[in-house]
């Protein structure tokens, strides 16, 4: 990703920070300006926990040309306690042992490179918790 | 006076074992083992970094501390594997953790040394009174070139440490420094390893650094080795620190806690901050620590430290070291280690 | 608006074209939809491409592709909706014809994929950039993603995804346009190897190169084209959210729901009137939640579908007797186009070993992104 659509993402990548819906309390994650769910325009901030809940996952076998050291990869999509859901890695674990409920934790990690002399995009990843 | 308000650690889950490293090469595992005192190494995730294991350390640092990121007026990483030649790995963490930007930023490098120069310079900054929190972190992921006794100990982790003047979680009596021109190890610029002078690393560098800056402080505050509950040297392998500890007259007691080497490798400028945090984790009110870094090149940093009444509740949350060390995910081959640790040269 | 009928088609193989460019293969596959209505001139052109930008660097594929066929000049645009492009074409070109702005109007579909470019990362483009790619997702992860989903709901297994398979093989092999003309068993599908857990290569819609192109024009100026018309019944469109986070379940396409609630009303049919129906099969899974989403089985019944023989040539309601994407091919812009030929060709009676005898009602369903866009058309034969 290059440096600017990675710099504006800052806030949601690094900090996970959300927004609440002023008129239906629903949890966005990253913000936007219209809510998806009552078309509200007025937001609250709002954070996310760094823990969750794996809704469905899949191990990823092939991969992108820049993913294709890490494969293979678990990804899944996590629920957070506020409601919110996000396709995450799930990494540091066993490949098979994730599936629907699993608990984690999210960790800082790095998320890609941009080739060997680009930059480096950072993120959050799951971890199994405990 | 000004102290340790918050500190954390973190160390990546995947190892390799020494006999795994020697099998590669053809070299004996227990000769290694014997000599070096390594047990097992923890290796870095393909996703991790200085950057990453800085922002965890912090994140603990912070949590324990109990403050408000935003009060953290300087944040240091001090690091011999920044992930970018040049853009600071502090500023990402600093974006991270919510700090800033009303903050002063700046990675330093001094091969080991280079988290207690944070430390260093953090406390400077609070005692002053220039700002009110400082966050000082020591973090690698070390590089050690393939078939060279370092790739037997070159290691990742790191700890974090905020300073602050009110509610210390661990007083800072003293400091010393004690910094000469030796090149005992160092790595150009653009060169992916390390290089080192053998055993002129030992006597003229590790020792003498080491071992004068602890005699320096000791004098300085006229303490004496009994004085203390525990002492942490950097590790650069398990024996240099515990022969240092046998000729500076500390104990085999006073030294384990803080040995983490030996199940951990040599973090690099997390090694010794790595080890105070393994203190912290059980020190009790009233204790008394040593500690004395080195870094190549070459100097030590002493510091004289004591827990506080606090420090046992505020570490109930965050993650402490040994269990870090004691729970490892997985041993990985060599294969997968030169991979990991990007050895193996591919394709664009 | 006007009644709107198909009265030419055209195709080139599917396959690894290692010989023809993105304009060689249109040309052929739009001169032959020419040919077949024996006309000399268009009106307008609709191209829908998805990635031509990606696989082989050309935008701006309207201008390109008329004058390749001798028609610079025409009104002609590209049209994208990632996988579902081709249908979106054909949707256009439909609503030009109905609306009486044009009389003949060319939809046509074409994608050059096999050129060298990182096929994985291109078609991922079609996902949330910063939400899915960014984290490494591919579009076998999301729809794997689907299927984990659909398995833990509805208990459909790595089987019944074999099933489609083996279905769609048995299908694409009578059909000589078709990349893979050959039969898989379930054995060989549930031991190919893994993509994204739990579909398999064999599992999953090969990387492919082909164009294809229909002919429209008003229902009531087709007999001076073709003695075999094919009326266009209804037509619908619907989106979901790109990203799959944002949907209420993503064991369910809504999208796909709401496209074929639209086309069903427009045509003033229901579910149980399709006696033919080419649906998005570009993973296994996909066939399975999209027959459920048009209504051609119940929900959750779909995985059981192949396997029962109820989708197959010969059962109640035969899906993807092309070979589907799986065994015919998925040059991802061309798709929808040929999906539209596959059942012009059913309800004409030209389909050979694979028609279904007396069809006369069809659907054909065509889906982008992770079921973010799906098209449906509903035919019928004159």
């Amino acid at each position: 990703m290059p440096s600017p659509g990675y710099w504006r993402g800052i806030p949601s990548r690094l900090r996970l920070e959300a927004v609440r819906c002023s008129s239906c309390e629903n949890v966005v994650y990253p913000s936007r300006r219209i809510c998806p769910h009552c078309h509200g325009t007025k937001w609250e901030p709002a954070e996310l926990s760094r823990t969750g809940e794996v809704v469905t996952s899949t191990v990823v076998h092939v991969a992108p040309d820049d993913f294709a050291m890490e494969a293979p990869y678990v990804l899944a999509l996590i629920e957070t306690p506020e409601g919110a859901r996000l396709m995450l890695q799930v990494t540091d674990c066993e490949l098979n042992e994730i599936g629907p409920g699993t608990a984690v934790n999210l960790e800082f990690r790095r998320i890609r490179a941009e080739g060997n002399s680009g930059i480096l995009c950072y993120g959050f990843k799951a971890v199994p918790a405990g | 006076m000004a102290g340790i308000v918050g500190y954390g650690a973190f160390i990546p889950r995947h190892r390799i074992r020494s006999e795994e490293i020697a099998r590669q090469w053809g070299k004996d595992a227990a000769a290694i083992k014997r000599g070096l005192v390594l047990e097992e190494k923890s290796v870095p995730g393909i996703d991790e970094d200085t950057i990453t294991i800085s922002v965890e350390a912090a994140r603990d640092a912070v949590e324990r501390a109990g403050i408000d990121p935003i009060k953290i007026g300087a944040v240091y990483i001090g690091s011999e594997s920044h992930p970018y030649a040049v853009k600071p790995s502090g500023t990402v963490v600093v974006d991270a953790l919510g700090i800033g930007p009303e903050v002063h930023v700046a990675d330093f490098e001094f091969a080991c040394k280079a988290g207690t120069e944070a430390m260093f310079v953090a406390l400077g900054l609070v005692e002053s009174g220039r700002v009110e929190y400082a966050l000082a972190i020591g973090a690698d992921t070390s590089q050690g070139a393939p078939n060279d006794a370092l790739e037997f100990s070159a290691s990742a982790g790191g700890a974090a440490y905020i300073f602050g003047k009110r509610d210390l979680l661990v007083d800072v009596l003293e400091t010393y420094s004690y910094t000469s021109d030796t090149p005992d190890f160092w790595r150009r610029e653009g060169r992916f390893y390390p290089r080192h002078g053998g055993r002129f690393t030992g006597e003229p560098a590790y020792f003498r650094h080491v071992t004068s800056a602890t005699r320096g402080i000791l004098k300085k505050t006229g303490m004496n080795p009994e004085d203390f509950k525990y002492a942490v040297f950097h590790m650069p392998n398990g024996k240099f620190p515990q022969q240092a500890a046998k000729r500076l007259g500390f104990t085999k007691e006073q030294m384990e806690t803080g040995l983490v080497v030996v199940k951990m490798g040599n973090t690099y400028s997390g090694s010794s901050p790595t080890g105070l945090a393994a203190i912290l984790d059980v020190a009790d009110p009233g204790d008394k620590i040593l500690l004395t870094s080195f870094g190549s090149g070459a100097g030590s940093d002493s510091f004289v430290l004591q827990a506080t009444e606090l420090l046992p509740q505020r570490r109930t949350t965050g993650r402490k070291v040994w269990s870090m060390l004691d729970t490892p995910l997985r041993y990985v081959t060599y294969g997968e280690y030169a991979k990991l640790r990007e050895k193996i040269i591919l394709n664009d | 608006m006007r009644e709107v009928a198909i009265v030419g088609v055209g195709m080139t193989h599917f396959g690894e074209l290692w010989n023809d460019s993105l304009r060689g293969m249109f040309a052929e596959a739009a001169s032959g939809a020419m040919a077949d209505a024996g006309v000399d001139h268009l009106d307008g052109l609709y191209v829908g491409n998805m990635a031509a930008g990606q696989f082989v660097g050309q935008e701006h594929l309207g201008p390109l592709m008329a004058s390749q066929i001798g028609m610079a000049g025409i009104p002609a645009t590209r049209v994208e909706s990632a996988c579902a492009s081709g249908g979106a074409a054909l949707r256009a070109a439909y609503i030009e014809v109905a609306s009486g702005m044009s009389d003949l109007v060319m939809a046509a579909g074409v994608e050059k994929m096999n050129d060298g470019a990182d096929v994985t990362q291109v078609l991922a483009t079609a996902a949330d950039q910063e939400l899915e790619a960014y984290h490494g997702a591919t579009f076998p992860a999301l729809y794997a993603l689907i299927a984990r989903a659909h398995m833990a709901t509805y208990g459909t297994t790595e089987e019944d995804l074999a099933w489609v398979s083996v279905k769609n093989h048995h299908h694409g092999a009578m059909n000589p346009k078709a990349q893979f003309r050959r039969e898989v068993t379930v054995e060989q599908v549930l031991g190919s190897s893994k993509v994204a857990e739990p579909l398999r290569l064999l599992h999953c819609s090969p990387v492919s190169d082909g164009a294809a192109a229909v002919l429209l024009c008003p229902l009531d100026q087709a007999a001076r084209y073709t003695k075999r018309p094919v009326k266009i019944l209804g037509t619908g469109l619907a989106t979901a959210s790109l990203s799959l986070a944002d949907r209420k379940s993503p064991a369910i396409l809504d999208a796909v729901k709401d496209s074929a609630v639209h086309a069903y009303k427009m045509a003033g049919v229901g579910p149980g009137d399709i006696q033919v129906a080419e649906v998005h099969d570009c993973f296994a899974i996909a066939e399975i939640c999209c027959i459920e989403a048009l209504g051609l089985v119940e929900q959750g019944k779909g995985g059981a579908a192949a396997r029962d023989g109820l989708t197959a040539l010969g059962g109640k309601i035969p899906v993807n007797t092309s070979g589907g994407l799986k065994s015919k091919g998925h040059p991802v812009g061309a798709t929808g186009i040929a999906q539209a030929i596959e059942i012009v060709e059913q309800l004409r009676g030209l389909s050979g070993d694979r028609q279904v005898q007396g069809a006369e009602i069809g659907l054909a369903q065509n889906m982008g992104g992770s079921g973010a866009s799906s098209v449906v058309h509903i035919f019928g034969r004159v």
